[in-house]
C-alpha cells in the first residue's frame, strides 16, 4: 500500500480562515457594541447598527464558528476513520462556496439586502449557494465515515454528524421563501407559523451548530490535549441521544407570552428543562476527562481554553433552561441578559473552544507540535476570560436592572419609569461591554499574530495516514 | 380547544411529546448501572493513536438532576395545557391569566383614576397630584412623539405653546386624545407648478412677518386665495374646525424656511394623532387631557390665539 496522507490542505485553509473571520465578526460586534453608547457612530446608512448587527452576527457564528467547525470536522473524521478525506474536490468546494458565502453576506447585508429572519437573513440566491455547500459537506463527511477503517464511530464524530444533517434540515425548512426578484423573497410561512419556524430554526441553530458541532470538537480536542480516555462512554451515549431527542422541541421558548398557542409554549418550556441534563452530560464528559491530569491545566494554557469553556457551556446551559421558564422569562424577555446569555455561550463556549482547537490544530498544519509562542496563549487565555466575564455581568446587571425597571409601577398603577430611562440607566453597562468585547478582540489579534509567527517560513504539511491500532488487551 | 383544525394534530403532539420524554426514560434507564468496586473499565477501541474511552457509570447526581427534570415536565403538562387538546388541571391560559390581571388591575386602581375622571378638566389640570399621575401616564404613552417635555419635534405639536390645531378647550383637547386626529394637507404641487408653488410661499412667509419676495407674495397671495383660503382662512388664520394651522404666527409645525413651506404646498402632508379611548379608557384620557392643559395654562399664551 502506498503512503497516503491525510487532507490536511482543507483544514489549513478553513483554520487560518477561522482566526481571520473571528477578528473581523467580532470587531464588527464592538462597532455595533459602540454604536449602542454613541449613536453618531451610526455613520451612514449601510454602517447603520441596524445592518451591522446581522453582519456581526452572522460572521462570528457561520463564518468564524462556521470555518472552526469545518476545519476540526475535517481534521478529527480523517483521523478517526484512518482515511483521508473522501471526494477532496467536493471538501475543496465546500472552502471556497462557503467563503463565496461569506462574501456574499459581507456586501449584501450593509447594503440592506436581508429576508428578515434572525441568523437567516441572507436573501435566497446565498440560501442556495448555501445548501448546494452544505450537501457537499454532507457527502465528504459521511463518505468518509462510511470508508473508515476502523470498526467504530468515535463519539465526536457522532456530534459532528448530527450536526450537519440537522442544519441541513433546518436551513431547508426555515430558508423556504418565495422570491419576487434577485435579492428579495418573502417567507413560505406566514402570521405565528413563520415566528415558530423562525425560533424553531433559530434554536436549533444554537442547538446543533452551536452546541452538537463543538461538542464533536470538544470530544476530540479535549482528550487529545488531555493526554486522557474520554471520561464515560455510557454517559456520551445517554447524552447525546437526549440532545438531540429534546433540542428540536425548545424553539417555543423564545416566543412566551406571544400569540402562539398556550400548549406550544409549554411544551417549549418543559423540554428546555429536560435538557439541562443532557447539556450537562456533555460537561461533565469533558471536564472529568481531565481526572488524574488536573496538573496539566497549570501549565497548557490550550488546556485551559478548552476546560474554561465547558464551565461556561455548563452556565450558560444551566442559565438557558432558567430563562425558558415562563415566570424568569417574563422578566429576562426583550432585555439585555438575553444578550448576555448568548455571549456567555457564543464567547464563552464557542470562541474559547474553537480557540483551544486552532491553537492545537494551527501548528499541525505545518509539521510542528507547538504554537510560535504559548507564553501568547496564555496572555490571549487572560485577556479573553476578563473580557467575557465583563461583558456577561455587565450584561446581568443591565438585563435584569431594565427588567425591573419595565415592570415598576406607582401606587396608582402607572409605569415608574417611562422606556427612555431605562435606556438611559443602561449606558454604564453597555460601555463596560464595549471594553469586554475590545479585551476579546484584542484576544484575537494576538492570536492571529501568534499564527503568522507559527506559519512563518513553515511548509504545508500532511500527515500519512495512520493504520488503525489493533484491539488493545 | 381551537388550536387545533382537526383531531389528527392533537393525536400527533401526544404521541411525538409522549415519544420524546419516553425516550429520554428509556436512554436513561437502559444505561444505569451499579457502581462497581473495581477499576472502571476501559473500552478496547483506540482511535488515531490515543483516543480512548473510560465506561465509568452515570454520575448519581446527575441522573437524579435528569429524573427531576422529566418528572417536572410530566407534572407541568398534566397541569397546563401542552399535550395535545388537554387544557391542563388548573385550567390556566394565557388570555384568561391576562384577563384576570386587568380585571384585578381594573378593581385596585379604577377607583383613583374614576375620582378624577369625574372632576372638571379645569380642576383636574389645577390639581398637583392628578398632574403627577397624568405626567407618569404622559411619559409613557405620549412621550414617544411629543417629547419628554412636551415640546414636541417637527410634525409633532408642542403642547405648551397655548398654539392649538384643533383648538385648546378642555373637552377639545379631551376629543383629540380619546378619539385621535387625522391631519391632511392635499398637495398644489401640480395645480400651482414650481413657479406658483413659490409665489404662495413667499406670500405664507409674508403672513408671519418673515423676509420674502414681495414680488412673488403680492402674486401668491391671489393664489392662496384660490387654493388655500378655503382651510386657511382669507387671512391665513386657520381652522380649528379641520385642524388647518393659523399660518400667521411663530408656530411651524414643520418649519418655516422657503423650502420647507415649499415642500408642504408641492406634497402636502398627512399626519395621525393615535386614538387612546380603547387602549387606556376614558378615565386616564381625562388625566391626560388635563395634565396637557396644565401645560399650556403655565405658559403665556401668544396674542392673536383662536
Amino acid at each position: 500500500m502506498q503512503s497516503q496522507t491525510y487532507n490536511y490542505k482543507v483544514v489549513r485553509q478553513f483554520a487560518i480562515m477561522t482566526v481571520v473571520w473571528g477578528i473581523v465578526g467580532m470587531l464588527v460586534g464592538v462597532i455595533a457594541a459602540a454604536q449602542l453608547v454613541w449613536p453618531e457612530l451610526n455613520v451612514a446608512e449601510w454602517l447603520h447598527f441596524g445592518r451591522l448587527r446581522p453582519l456581526h452576527t452572522n460572521a462570528v457564528i457561520f463564518a468564524f464558528g462556521g470555518c472552526a467547525l469545518f476545519a476540526t470536522s475535517y481534521y478529527c473524521v480523517q483521523r478517526t476513520c484512518h482515511t483521508p478525506l473522501f471526494a477532496p474536490g467536493l471538501a475543496a468546494f465546500t472552502f471556497w462556496g462557503w467563503q463565496l458565502v461569506i462574501l456574499l453576506a459581507a456586501i449584501t447585508l450593509p447594503l440592506g439586502y436581508t429576508s428578515g429572519k434572525e441568523y437567516a437573513e441572507l436573501e435566497w440566491p446565498i440560501d442556495i449557494l448555501i445548501t448546494l455547500v452544505w450537501v457537499s459537506y454532507a457527502l465528504v463527511f459521511f463518505g468518509t465515515v462510511a470508508t473508515r477503517k476502523t470498526t467504530h464511530i468515535y463519539v465526536a464524530n457522532w456530534f459532528y454528524g448530527a450536526f450537519i444533517l440537522t442544519v441541513a434540515l433546518l436551513h431547508l425548512v426555515n430558508s423556504a421563501e418565495v422570491p419576487v426578484s434577485l435579492t428579495k423573497s418573502y417567507s413560505a410561512y406566514a402570521g405565528v407559523q413563520d415566528a415558530m419556524i423562525q425560533w424553531w430554526y433559530g434554536h436549533n441553530a444554537v442547538g446543533f451548530f452551536l452546541t452538537a458541532g463543538f461538542l464533536g470538537m470538544m470530544y476530540y480536542f479535549v482528550p487529545k490535549q488531555a493526554g486522557r480516555p474520554v471520561y464515560s462512554y455510557r454517559l456520551s451515549v445517554v447524552h447525546f441521544w437526549a440532545l438531540i431527542f429534546t433540542y428540536m422541541w425548545a424553539g417555543p421558548h423564545h416566543l412566551h407570552y406571544t400569540a402562539l398557542p398556550d400548549w406550544t409554549q409549554s411544551i417549549g418550556m418543559v423540554f428546555s428543562l429536560i435538557l439541562l441534563a443532557p447539556s450537562w452530560g456533555g460537561m461533565i464528559n469533558g471536564i472529568m476527562t481531565l481526572s488524574g491530569a488536573w496538573h496539566k491545566l497549570r501549565t497548557d494554557p490550550i488546556l485551559k481554553f478548552l476546560i474554561t469553556s465547558l464551565s461556561f457551556y455548563g452556565m450558560s446551559t444551566f442559565e438557558g433552561p432558567m430563562m425558558s421558564i415562563k415566570t424568569v422569562n417574563a422578566l429576562s424577555h426583550y432585555t439585555d441578559w438575553t444578550v448576555g446569555h448568548v455571549h456567555s455561550g457564543a464567547l464563552g463556549w464557542v470562541a474559547m473552544v474553537s480557540i483551544g482547537a486552532m491553537y492545537y490544530l494551527i501548528p499541525r498544519m505545518y509539521g510542528k507540535t507547538e504554537m510560535y509562542s504559548t507564553k501568547l496563549i496564555t496572555t490571549h487565555f487572560w485577556i479573553a476570560t476578563i473580557g467575557i466575564v465583563l461583558y456577561i455581568a455587565s450584561m446581568w446587571i443591565s438585563g435584569v436592572m431594565q427588567g425591573l425597571m419595565w415592570r415598576a409601577t406607582n401606587p396608582d398603577g402607572t409605569l415608574t419609569y417611562s422606556f427612555v430611562e431605562s435606556v438611559k440607566a443602561s449606558y454604564p453597562f453597555w460601555t463596560i461591554r464595549v471594553v469586554g468585547g475590545l479585551l476579546f478582540l484584542l484576544g484575537m489579534v494576538i492570536m492571529f499574530y501568534n499564527m503568522v509567527k507559527t506559519i512563518a517560513g513553515q511548509k504545508a504539511y500532511d500527515a500519512p495516514v495512520l493504520a488503525p491500532a489493533g484491539a488493545h488487551a | 380547544m381551537a388550536d387545533f383544525v382537526s383531531g389528527f394534530w392533537n393525536a400527533y403532539v401526544m404521541v411525538l411529546v409522549f415519544l420524546s420524554i419516553g425516550f429520554c426514560v428509556f436512554v436513561l434507564v437502559s444505561n444505569m448501572t451499579k457502581r462497581t468496586s473495581g477499576p472502571v473499565g476501559l473500552h478496547d477501541h483506540i482511535w488515531d493513536e490515543t483516543l480512548q474511552e473510560y465506561n465509568n457509570p452515570l454520575p448519581r447526581w446527575w441522573m437524579y438532576m435528569f429524573w427531576i427534570t422529566i418528572v417536572f415536565a410530566i407534572t407541568y403538562l398534566a397541569m397546563y395545557p401542552g399535550f395535545g387538546n388537554n387544557q391542563g388541571k388548573l385550567g390556566w391560559s394565557a388570555a384568561g391569566q391576562w384577563e384576570a390581571e386587568q380585571k384585578a388591575a381594573a378593581e385596585k386602581y379604577g377607583p383613583i383614576f374614576a375620582k378624577y375622571g369625574a372632576m372638571d378638566l379645569n380642576a383636574v389640570a389645577a390639581d398637583k397630584e392628578a398632574n403627577a399621575m397624568g405626567q407618569r401616564l404622559f411619559l409613557t404613552y405620549c412621550a414617544q412623539c411629543h417629547g419628554a417635555d412636551a415640546k414636541g419635534a417637527k410634525g409633532f405639536p408642542n403642547l405648551t405653546d397655548a398654539d392649538w390645531l384643533y383648538g385648546g378647550e378642555p373637552e377639545t383637547i379631551k376629543t383629540t386624545v380619546l378619539g385621535g386626529r387625522q391631519g391632511m394637507m392635499p398637495p398644489f404641487g401640480p395645480a400651482l407648478g414650481a413657479e406658483g408653488t413659490k409665489d404662495v410661499a413667499n406670500f405664507v412667509r409674508s403672513l408671519s412677518g418673515l423676509a420674502h419676495d414681495s414680488l412673488r407674495a403680492q402674486r401668491g397671495k391671489e393664489l392662496f386665495g384660490q387654493n388655500c383660503a378655503a382651510c386657511h382662512g382669507p387671512e391665513g388664520k386657520g381652522m380649528a374646525a379641520v385642524g388647518a394651522p393659523n399660518l400667521t404666527d411663530k408656530t411651524w409645525l414643520y418649519g418655516s424656511s422657503e423650502a420647507t413651506i415649499i415642500e408642504t404646498v408641492t406634497n402636502g402632508r398627512v399626519n395621525q394623532m393615535p386614538a387612546f379611548k380603547e387602549f387606556l379608557g376614558e378615565d386616564k384620557v381625562h388625566l391626560l387631557a388635563g395634565y396637557v392643559l396644565s401645560l399650556s395654562k403655565s405658559s403665556t399664551p401668544a396674542e392673536g390665539k383662536q
